[in-house]
């Protein structure tokens, strides 16, 4: 009997790959696709990176697969936009090892700024997609994306969802195949794309997914059942689930590569059933196809394009058939936010309290927009806070944020932060911009950066020094300070902010929830020194809560001792406990 | 089998991913087909969370949905009330007694519903624990999720030898006994 596991779709994601014979990997975090790389990372055999951004993973990988050797490329659907550049081109220019790009969407919006579809990006590359369905298939069809990347000579998007990414399902092991490193050849017309190489390549890349959609009717790819056909369903991915469940005795054309589609087996199904369904979560990508070949189908009339699909769903839209559900609770909402012990909610509380805005950014911070800090006002993508200030500023002048800051992480500011602040100092701003210095990805789950001294595989090396950087791409007034250090933050903010040069304040303190942070204690309320003013409660740290009384408590199980509450009382009614030497 | 549906919520930073882990581990080693689904990234800080676990000899989807529950096992019970409608309608709800207002209610626009445990019992079949006390009786309180854990355990069809190992390969080795306790003051009690 083989060995089997149970493996989040990330985990298999990253089994595959390492059985598929992958050499080198290069990744951004971002959820749901963080788990890919941090598996990877435990295979010795895989050279795997965190690399500052998608663009640069994409490279990273395109180099390897172009030197011979299988490679990867792991993000999330956002970071395809940024990776978007190096994707179009590699369509062209192809590969000589086998290049996957695996890419998570995220229907449902759980941990994202938008819901967009990979799909259609795929499309618009003229890149194959391939879409399992649960961990087993994310582990084999990931060996099968190498395969056909070499044998079409095309980079490979192998897309997943979070449903798919954050399921744990049973994984069969098999070994790693090693396949022989390919030999670089030079190649003019392949590898260097200029006008006259890049019309003939054109040419290439559609002909190449013409034979790919004839070749797709027999890949094993895409399966067939016959049951009852009165009702025949097309899908793929996670919804393929959902259907199994909801309609168990239906017809099922279950698609494995996405795009191309196989035109000639969809018509043969279409044919033989009597009511044809497409059912694909997000955008009508396989059904607008489908429709444009003339077949009748059923899609997004019926079904929605947003958020994620349920069994319980399909059976109301497809049978009529309404589940019957008990009412549900009227109960308070309990949106995300910022931890105990977070620095992010110090500097915040500054901020508010001076009523200064913040261009935000991506990250735990962007937190900061909700109450009860209501501090961040705008929200774009990775790096977008320090070029919509800038921007800003452009638009009204240096007096209109003479009250705004942009604030940005230390991993988003060296993903691609630091080419906004660039901007600003080459076109001659003045605005604030706070790096929140947490040393690390907090979001995504504490992944390693450049300015945190460690790399993906746990290896010292060299650590980015922020303060330095800043320095020398000509920001005069740089500062670095503790971010729960109020009284002085208040003033140099204050101070930058009034200042009409760009400036940097970069405030530094450990993520609470980072292995190697310890409490300095505990805080605790005095209640007969309480006046009752609340003015502890107004960065919204989840530990500490109002009394019937009016007076305060502190979850000594959640407190972790930032001691920002005591530092805002007026009245000694807090206190500290510091931490026993041997706790 | 018919597939078996536990739901396990709380607050982000609880730990219902250490007890999917458990689940995942022990029904896998039992030779059932599993699924399980989580939440990562940001709803995991300080939010609603919920872990779904389905085992049976065959499963498709990862998740469960509305009406559907065997177990629901709650770190929080305002999340118990959150999901309570998940449930079949024999299901039973495994709840930790224990409080963490949501910022709504820090600011003063929603109010915590009172009697949350009383008003779950005349609906459903509730079995109610303080686990964050009996945690510190135990000198650590961040076992408190083993013991509503091993509760929840006596409503699955697994011994408490299988839970005990199963324990001891999923927790980090140092906590093993702490964890293998806290579960069988939950499963005896």
């Amino acid at each position: 009997m083989k060995d089997t596991k149970i493996m989040l779709g990330n985990e298999a994601i990253a089994r595959g790959a390492y059985e598929a014979g992958v050499k080198v990997s290069a990744a951004y975090p971002g959820t749901p696709s963080t788990e890919v790389s941090e598996n990877i990372a435990k295979y010795d055999e895989i050279y795997a990176e965190w690399s500052p951004n998608e663009k640069v993973a994409m490279e990273v990988a395109i180099g390897a697969s172009c030197a011979g050797v299988r490679a990867m490329a792991a993000m999330k659907h956002v970071g395809l936009n940024v990776a978007a550049d190096p994707l179009y081109t590699c369509s062209y220019s192809g590969v000589n090892g086998g290049l996957v790009v695996v890419v998570a969407d995220d229907p449902g919006i759980y941990s994202s700024q938008n819901e967009q579809d990979t799909r259609m990006v795929a499309r618009a590359a003229m890149v194959p997609v391939i879409e399992p369905s649960d961990s087993e298939e994310a582990r084999v069809f990931m060996k099968l994306a190498f395969e056909y990347s070499e044998k079409y000579d095309t980079p490979v998007i192998l897309r997943t969802t979070t449903r798919l990414s954050h399921s744990q399902g049973v994984v069969t092991l098999e070994d790693r195949v090693c396949p022989v490193d390919k030999v670089y050849e030079h190649n003019f017309q392949k590898n260097v794309m200029m006008p006259g190489n890049a019309k003939l390549r054109h040419r290439f890349v559609e002909k190449r997914l013409r034979q790919m959609a004839e070749d797709a009717c027999e890949m094993p790819l895409n399966t067939v059942s016959y049951d009852d056909t009165s009702i025949g369903i097309i899908t793929s991915g996670i919804p393929y689930q959902y259907v199994k469940e909801a309609l168990p005795n239906a017809s099922v054309l279950k698609l494995g590569l996405v795009n191309p589609l196989p035109k000639k087996l969809i018509e043969e199904f279409a044919s033989k059933v009597e009511k044809l369904y497409i059912v694909e979560e997000l955008e009508p990508v396989i059904e607008e196809q489908i429709k444009s070949w003339g077949i009748n189908a059923i899609g997004k009339e019926i079904f929605t394009v947003q958020g994620e699909y349920s069994a319980n769903m399909l059976r109301e839209a497809v049978l009529g058939e309404k589940t019957l559900l008990s009412t549900s609770f009227d109960v308070p909402a309990r949106p995300p936010i910022l931890c105990p012990g977070c620095p992010h909610r110090s500097v915040y509380s500054v901020l508010k309290k001076l009523k200064i805005h913040a261009a935000g950014d991506i990250g735990c911070y962007t937190l900061g927009a909700v109450a009860p800090l209501n501090v961040v006002e705008t929200n774009v993508c990775m790096g977008a806070s320090i070029s919509t200030l800038h921007g800003m500023e452009m638009a009204k002048g240096p007096g209109y944020v003479r009250d705004w800051v942009a604030a940005i992480g230390d991993s988003t500011f060296l993903h691609t932060g630091v080419n906004s602040l660039m901007n600003m100092v080459y076109n001659k701003a003045t605005g604030t911009v706070i790096i929140l210095d947490n040393s690390t990805t907090g979001m995504t789950g504490h992944q390693e950066h450049a300015a945190t001294g460690k790399t993906l595989k746990g290896e010292t090396t060299y650590m980015i020094d922020i303060y330095s950087l800043c320095k020398s791409i000509g920001v005069e007034h740089v500062y670095e300070i503790d971010a729960f250090e109020i009284d002085e933050l208040e003033k140099v903010i204050k101070r930058e902010c009034a200042r009409e040069a760009v400036s940097v304040i970069i405030t530094k303190s450990p993520c609470a929830l980072l292995k190697t942070f310890v409490p300095k204690g505990k805080c605790y309320a005095i209640p007969e020194n309480c006046k009752k003013c609340g003015v502890c409660l107004v960065p919204g740290c989840p530990a500490i809560t109002k009394n019937d009384d009016g007076t305060v408590i502190i979850d000594e199980t959640m407190c972790n001792g930032c001691g920002l509450c005591m530092k805002r009382c007026k009245f000694d009614a807090i206190g500290f406990t510091p931490r026993a030497a041997d706790e | 089998m018919e597939t078996k549906n536990i739901m396990i919520v709380g607050v982000g930073g609880q730990g219902t991913l250490l007890t999917s882990r458990v689940l995942g581990s022990i029904t896998t080693k039992a030779g059932y087909d599993v699924k399980l689904s989580e939440v990562h990234g940001m709803a995991q800080r300080g939010g609603s969370v919920v872990t779904f676990v389905r085992y049976g000899d065959k499963v498709n989807e990862p998740i469960v949905e509305e009406g559907q529950a065997d177990v629901l096992i709650a770190f929080e019970k305002l999340e118990a009330m959150r999901y309570a409608h998940f449930l079949k309608e024999d299901g039973v709800i495994i709840v930790n007694d224990y409080e963490i207002a949501p910022m709504t209610v820090v600011t003063g626009n929603a109010e915590y519903p009172e009697n949350i445990i009383e008003t779950l019992k005349q609906k459903h079949k509730v079995v109610s624990i303080n686990a964050m006390e009996e945690a510190k009786k135990l000198g650590n309180t961040k076992c408190f999720n083993v013991i509503i854990l091993g509760v929840a355990a006596k409503s699955m069809d697994f011994t408490e030898q299988q839970w005990l190992d199963v324990i001891a390969e999923t927790v980090p080795p140092k906590t093993v006994e702490l964890n293998q306790k806290a579960f069988a003051i939950g499963f005896e009690g």
